[in-house]
This record gives structure tokens, sequence and C-alpha cells, in this order.
């Protein structure tokens, strides 16, 4: 299968000089089974170049959405497919205890903050809610699951044939975890990164910011990484960077992590546009 | 060993930081966590004891009403909780471990979660003091 972020920055998009490598773009990954289905993780800023490039014959694309921040919806409404009547949208993501996913979605693509309303947009757009249960879409068998992070987030472990993605964009393992990473019991997502052949995490801040985020929902670098080591994936992905970080503020985030840790897997940073053939 | 539900392992977090005593079980009705304040009333700490089985820890606390008689499991505030899915209170007294027999209200709720499912319970006590 072939994953492709289209979307790396987290909390706010960041176009600029100081973000040319890893990129300006909010969270937004595509993975294409070989046969042609496409599944899209997250509905950031990313999504809008995604939808320029998806083949002129798809006849369905499956959107998941880890959660409905505003950084991972701003490109929603911005997804050509969603505005075309030739090709079925299917919106998969988490309720709340009160509101559907789709009325939760309708208070953002809606007036005034958003000129159309979402029921307005195509007659093949449909909602999903998660069971949190094990589901498949095709060929891909998806398991979401809880995570820590502020308001309802999932997590996703993908599997497709035998490979194994696990993508969990914004995540605060450290957090009711008191002897992390020694605890993986106590762990938040532990169970959808086990063993993982790629894993894309959530690493924004720096040990300093960390500190003073506590609470906020997302890992520090080294967190992350400690998380792909106690979690055993073969390959990690830092990605979600914060907005006010620097493409060579993240080199070396992530160079000090590496030598923290010392880790047993493959790094690959996560960089807007990067394609990673998992064979 | 399989990871906790997100829910059981922040309610962990809130009882780790809360002066109350309070203790968790999961579903299968084990004794999966009880935080420092609960572990001055029970008597034992949940660092040597870890995960208790409800066999184990049913009976290890003794709970018996005013005149002695035990409280029937059922009779149980946690185990209406869990069983009902509603929350419970009761009035009663636990010899812990340490043998000293202490008089305790509680109560407890289940944690139902995200998905409607009954995830743990939690009971939150207090020792009853007679100063005034």
């Amino acid at each position: 299968m072939k994953v492709n972020l289209w979307g790396t920055r987290g909390s706010l998009a960041a176009p600029g000089p100081e973000t040319v490598r890893y990129g300006g773009n909010t969270s937004c990954v595509s993975i294409e089974d070989p046969d042609g289905s496409w599944l899209i993780l997250d509905a950031g800023t990313g999504i809008r170049n995604l939808g320029q490039n998806l083949p002129s014959d798809l006849k369905r694309v499956d959107i998941l959405l880890t959660h409905l921040h505003m950084d991972h919806l701003q490109g929603l409404p911005f997804f050509a497919p969603i505005r075309s009547p030739d090709i079925e949208t299917h919106i998969w993501g988490p309720a709340s205890t009160m509101m559907s996913l789709k009325s939760r979605l309708q208070r953002y693509v809606s007036p005034p903050l958003f000129p159309v309303s979402i029921r307005d947009l195509s007659p093949t757009l449909h909602f999903h809610e998660l069971s949190f249960d094990m589901f498949e879409i095709g060929k891909f068998c998806i398991v979401s699951q809880l995570v820590i992070h502020p308001n309802p987030t999932v997590g996703y472990r993908i599997k497709l044939n035998d490979k194994t993605v696990t993508y969990i964009p914004d995540h605060e393992p450290m957090l009711g975890a008191p002897t992390f990473p020694r605890s993986p019991e106590w762990t938040s997502g532990y169970d959808l990164a086990q063993g993982a052949d790629l894993l894309i995490h959530d690493s924004q801040y720096t040990h300093t910011e960390y500190d003073t985020r506590l609470g906020f929902g997302h890992s520090n670098m080294k967190q992350a990484f400690e998380f792909a080591e106690m979690a055993n994936v073969k390959r990690f992905v830092p990605f979600h960077h914060d907005p006010a970080h620097s493409d060579d503020q993240l080199d070396q985030m992530i160079t000090h992590a590496v030598q923290e840790v010392k880790p047993g897997f493959d790094v690959t940073p996560g960089l807007e546009g990067m394609i990673l053939n998992l064979e | 060993m399989a990871q906790q539900q997100v829910e059981v392992i922040l309610a962990r977090h809130l009882a780790e930081n809360l002066a109350l005593p309070i203790f968790i079980v999961d579903p299968q009705g084990n004794l999966i966590f009880f935080n420092e304040p609960a572990e001055a009333v029970l008597g034992l700490r949940f660092g040597d004891t870890g995960l208790l089985p409800a066999s184990e820890w049913s009976t290890m606390f003794e709970p018996v009403e005013e005149d002695g008689t035990p409280v029937l499991p059922e009779k149980l505030p946690l185990m209406i909780a869990m069983m009902h899915g509603h929350p419970a209170h009761k009035g009663f007294w636990i010899r812990g471990v340490d043998k000293k027999l202490r008089q305790i209200e509680l109560t407890a709720f289940p944690l139902i979660g995200q998905s409607g499912r009954i995830t743990a319970a939690i009971a939150i006590f207090w020792e009853v003091s007679h100063e005034s």
C-alpha cells in the first residue's frame, strides 16, 4: 500500500520559507490500495491538494476523521469530491454523547463560519459514526479507539494484506501513565500501535514546551519516540508539527530524540508530499 | 497485557490526583486500581497488590453491617453499579487487612464510555469520623 502525507502540520497551517520542507498544510494522509481504493485520514488543509490529484475515474472515497478540531477539518469544504455527484464520499468519525457526527460537522460547515451548509453539498455524501469496534472498508480492516486528547478523539489501526499502519496525530500518552513508557497496560494508544509496520504519531512539542502545556493533548518529540519504542513499531513518522517550528528546528528535535532514545526502529521525518510504500 | 480503555486510564489519572479514597474495578469485577487515600483506609498498598481478582478483594475487606452481619455481595454499591449500570450508595463497616474495623460511607457509579459500554465502576468512600 502507498501512504502519502498531504499535510503534516498541527494546530494551524504554517506556510512560508521556514517550513518549506516539512510543509505548512495541516493533517491529511492518504492510503492507497494497489487495486485503486483510497482511504483519507483527516481533512486538514492538505486535503485540498489531495482532492486535485485523485484519479478521475474514482467512484468512492472514504475519509476517516480522528476528531473535529479545526486543523483536522478545515480542508473538508475544499475537497473537490464532496461537491461532485459522481463520487460517493463517506465520512467516518466520532460522535459525541449528545450530538451526531453530522450535527457536529454542521457546526463548522455552515454560516457564519462557512458560506455553504453541509446539507447543501453533494447528495452522495454519507456519514458514519464510529462504534469503536473493528470495521472494514473494501479490503481495509480498520480498528478505531479513543485516545487521550481533549474532546472525543480516536486513533486508527489500518491493516491491508499483511501490513499495518497506525495513525494517531493528536495524542498525549504520558497523561494517565505514571510510569510511562514502562506501563503499556496504562498507556493510551498502545493497542493501536503495537507492532505496527508504520506509526504516524503526534510529536508536536519540545521538552520545554511540553512542561508548560501539560494536558493540551500532545506529545513532545522524545515521548513520541518512547511511545513508538514501547509499541515495538517498525517505522516511525513524527507528525503534527507545531506551527512555530521551522524546518531547521524540526531537524534538530528529531536528531536530538534519536540520540536520546536510540530507537530500534526506522525514523522517517514527516514531510509534506512524502510517499511511503509498504511492500 | 491488553491496554485499559482510555476512560479507565483517565479515571485512574484523576484518582491519583485527588485526596478522596477511590478504587476502580473492571467489568469482570477485578480491582484494577486504588489510590493513596484508599490505601490508608484499606490497610494495604496498591504497589504491593497490583490487580486483585474479585474473588480476592471482595473477601479481603470483610464488609459488615452495623450489627456485624456480612453485607451480601449483591448489596455492595460497586456490584450494583457494575451489574445494573446505575449509581448506588451505602454506609457499612469494613475490616481492612490491618484488622482494624472502620465505618465508611461509599458511593459507586458505573463509568459509561462514549460507546455506551460500561468500562469500569468507581467507588468513592469516606471513613466516618465520630469526632465532633
